[in-house]
């Protein structure tokens, strides 16, 4: 059983890739729980199987074998359409390059999970909430195109909180921004989890970024690297 | 998503790339332009010819010597004495009026104009059964018919081709086949037909035509004009009439060895005929709605590899497959709905352009765009859309989100 307060709980995910005639083992036995309220930094070096541990826990992926515990929920065995629905419900994604819909205006593209969710009522109220959250209430209007990075990675905050999830699951957050805003973000992002109690998962290997969470988890060789540095 | 977002999605994408869209649906607008104007023009070819087959005459019969269907030996022409025998009315109680034919093809001249015409060898009944009126002078006589007289009416195609006016003719002498002929009326234009002009006519009584022009051997004609007395009788009159025949002719026994037609027939005939060219053109025409299709396919499949990370974002923010084939499908669809409507314009627009160009030319035919072909060409393009979309809106909705977000 998992523990109730445990909003991520996985043990022994391995995930194998088949390259040509060679098994590629990209997670080998990683086990980790963090809990809810909790902002978390995973790290490790490139191939250390970083990203793909980041895909298993957003949902994106399935492990090959081990289990994964999702919001109390087993997840590592759904098919394509419950994982949807799970991403959808449970899980807040901010990429790197923000990927953000171009044609559309920042309201649109918060409102998308909320379309996916098959909520008509309130859904642009809830959207517009979301960017207010996120200090945009002047830009509710513009298209990404119209804003400057720091501005798209805010609505892509919007977009991740929207549907309040129970992770917000970002890669690399401010990787795509000058030294300013990736400090404002990452401040927005641990003000939301002051105020919200919203649980954060960092994928980073910049220290600075890493060293302003309450936890990081290394992975080295597909493996949860021992001993986890806890402040 | 409901299905309103999806439409409103899929427009939205769709102005996102006009040009793009507006080449794509071209090849639907042109492909349901051309089934729409083929279908037009030719249920207005249809109805040209049945008015022009109506316009022969009423309840009309036609006798052709010798089966059209079957081989006959021996078989005996139909002659004057065959008419006599149609038009008594003991015999054939059902016939109004009988018009023995011959016809041959002439020279005709007038102070240096000359013409090649169709000669019409017949009696004044045949002013009854092919209902002709004049527009100046008199029908021929039985007078004339006696006195072998060397007279001619005149088609009003003729009289433009050797006088170039269509009054004040009546009293002039033509030459036909260099012998002298006076013209005592002129006929009224009945306009064109499947048989050729019906204007371009000499009508000069029989017994002169078989006398001095077209050659016929004891008495032959080559077609007797029958009419019924009225429309319910048609079929009895043509069973009169066969059986008449076929005593005169002593084929009681075995096959006929001749062919009656009723106007009926000759509207079935030409119907099957431009129903077969209508097929063909439509068939030809969907062609160019196929090729529209796969432009659509192409076109899709672009979008999608283009879109290949925003369809990874649709997916880890909630969307499930179903939702990604919606997507693509409603917007090949509706590139498809879009360009039927337009194209269905366009077809009118056509349909309407070719009937004027008829009407200048001189052949009145109006084309006419059906209820049927406007629904079968909606339908039709849209599924196109569908189907067409369907490869890559599957491909689309198979995406891995893994793979699709790392795409560059």
């Amino acid at each position: 059983m998992s523990t109730p307060d445990a909003v991520i709980r996985a043990v022994d995910l391995t995930k194998t890739y088949r390259m040509g005639e060679v098994d590629v083992h990209a997670l080998n036995g990683a086990s980790l729980e963090i809990y809810r309220g909790e902002v978390v930094a995973i790290t490790g070096p490139s191939g250390s199987g970083k990203s793909t541990l980041m895909n298993i826990l957003g949902c994106l992926d399935r492990p090959t074998s081990g289990e994964y515990y999702l919001d109390g929920e087993l997840v590592s065995s759904l098919n394509d359409d419950q994982l949807a629905a799970v991403r959808n419900r449970k899980v807040g994604f901010v990429f790197q390059s923000f990927n953000l819909l171009s044609r559309t205006t920042a309201l649109a593209n918060v409102e998308l999970p909320l379309r996916y969710a098959g909520i008509t009522k309130g859904r642009t109220d809830r959207a517009r909430q979301a960017l207010v959250a996120v200090g945009l209430a002047n830009r509710i209007h513009h298209r990404p195109t119209e804003l400057s990075g720091g501005q798209q990675q805010r609505v892509a905050i919007a977009r991740a909180l929207v549907n309040d999830p129970a992770m917000l699951l970002a890669d690399e957050p401010t990787g795509n921004l000058d030294s300013h805003s990736g400090k404002e973000i990452m401040e927005l992002i641990l003000t939301l989890n002051k105020e919200r109690g919203t649980t954060v998962v960092i994928v980073t290997h910049d220290p600075a970024i890493a060293a302003q969470t309450q936890r990081i988890i290394r992975i080295m060789d597909g493996k949860v690297a021992e001993p986890e540095v806890t402040r | 998503m409901n299905f309103t977002q999806a439409i409103q999605e899929a427009l939205e994408s769709l102005s996102a790339n006009k040009l793009r869209s507006g080449l794509t649906m071209l090849g639907i607008i042109i492909g349901v332009a051309a089934v729409i104007a083929m279908l037009a023009v030719g249920a207005g070819a249809q109805n040209t010819i049945t008015g022009s087959i109506s316009g022969i005459g009423s309840n009309l019969l036609f006798v052709f010597s010798g089966n059209f269907q079957a081989e006959v030996r021996n078989e005996k022409p139909l002659t004057l004495d065959d008419a006599a025998a149609l038009g008594d009315p003991f015999q054939a109680p059902s016939v109004a009026a009988v018009a023995p034919v011959v016809q041959g093809n002439v020279e005709v001249s007038f102070a240096g104009e000359t013409a090649n015409t169709n000669i019409f060898g017949v009696t004044p009944d045949y002013q009854i059964v092919r209902n002709y009126k004049l527009t100046e002078g008199v029908f021929i006589s039985e007078d004339d018919l006696l006195a072998r007289a060397s007279v001619a009416l005149l088609g009003p195609d003729l009289a433009d081709k050797l006088f170039g006016r269509r009054d004040g003719i009546v009293g002039e002498t033509i030459r036909v086949e260099g012998q002298p002929f006076r013209v005592i009326g002129l006929l009224e234009s009945k306009g064109g037909s499947t048989f050729g002009s019906q204007d371009d006519v000499l009508l000069a009584p029989m017994t002169t035509t078989t006398a001095r022009l077209v050659r016929r051997t004891r008495e032959r004609v080559d077609v007797i004009y029958v009419q019924a007395l009225n429309a319910d009788l048609v079929s009895q009159a043509s069973e009169e009439v066969a059986e008449v025949l076929r005593q005169r002719h002593r084929t009681q026994l075995g096959e006929d060895d001749f062919t009656v037609f009723s106007q009926q027939d000759f509207v079935a005939t030409a119907q099957t005929i431009t129903n077969v060219l209508t097929i063909f053109l439509g068939g030809i025409a969907a062609i160019s709605l196929l090729v529209g299709g796969i432009g659509i396919m192409n076109i899709m499949l672009v979008s999608v590899t283009e879109r290949t990370r925003e369809i990874g974002l649709r997916k880890a923010i909630g969307a499930r497959r179903r939702d990604i084939l919606i997507q693509f499908l409603t917007e090949s669809s509706l590139l498809s709905l879009f360009g039927g409507l337009i194209g269905i314009g366009l077809g009118y627009l056509i349909a309407f352009i070719v009937g004027r160009v008829a009407a200048a030319s001189g052949t009145p035919f109006v084309p006419q765009v059906s209820l049927d072909a406007i629904l079968l060409a909606t339908l039709f393009s849209t599924a196109v859309g569908l189907f067409f979309g369907l490869y890559p809106a599957n491909r689309a909705a198979g995406l891995e989100p893994v793979e699709a977000l790392r795409y560059e």
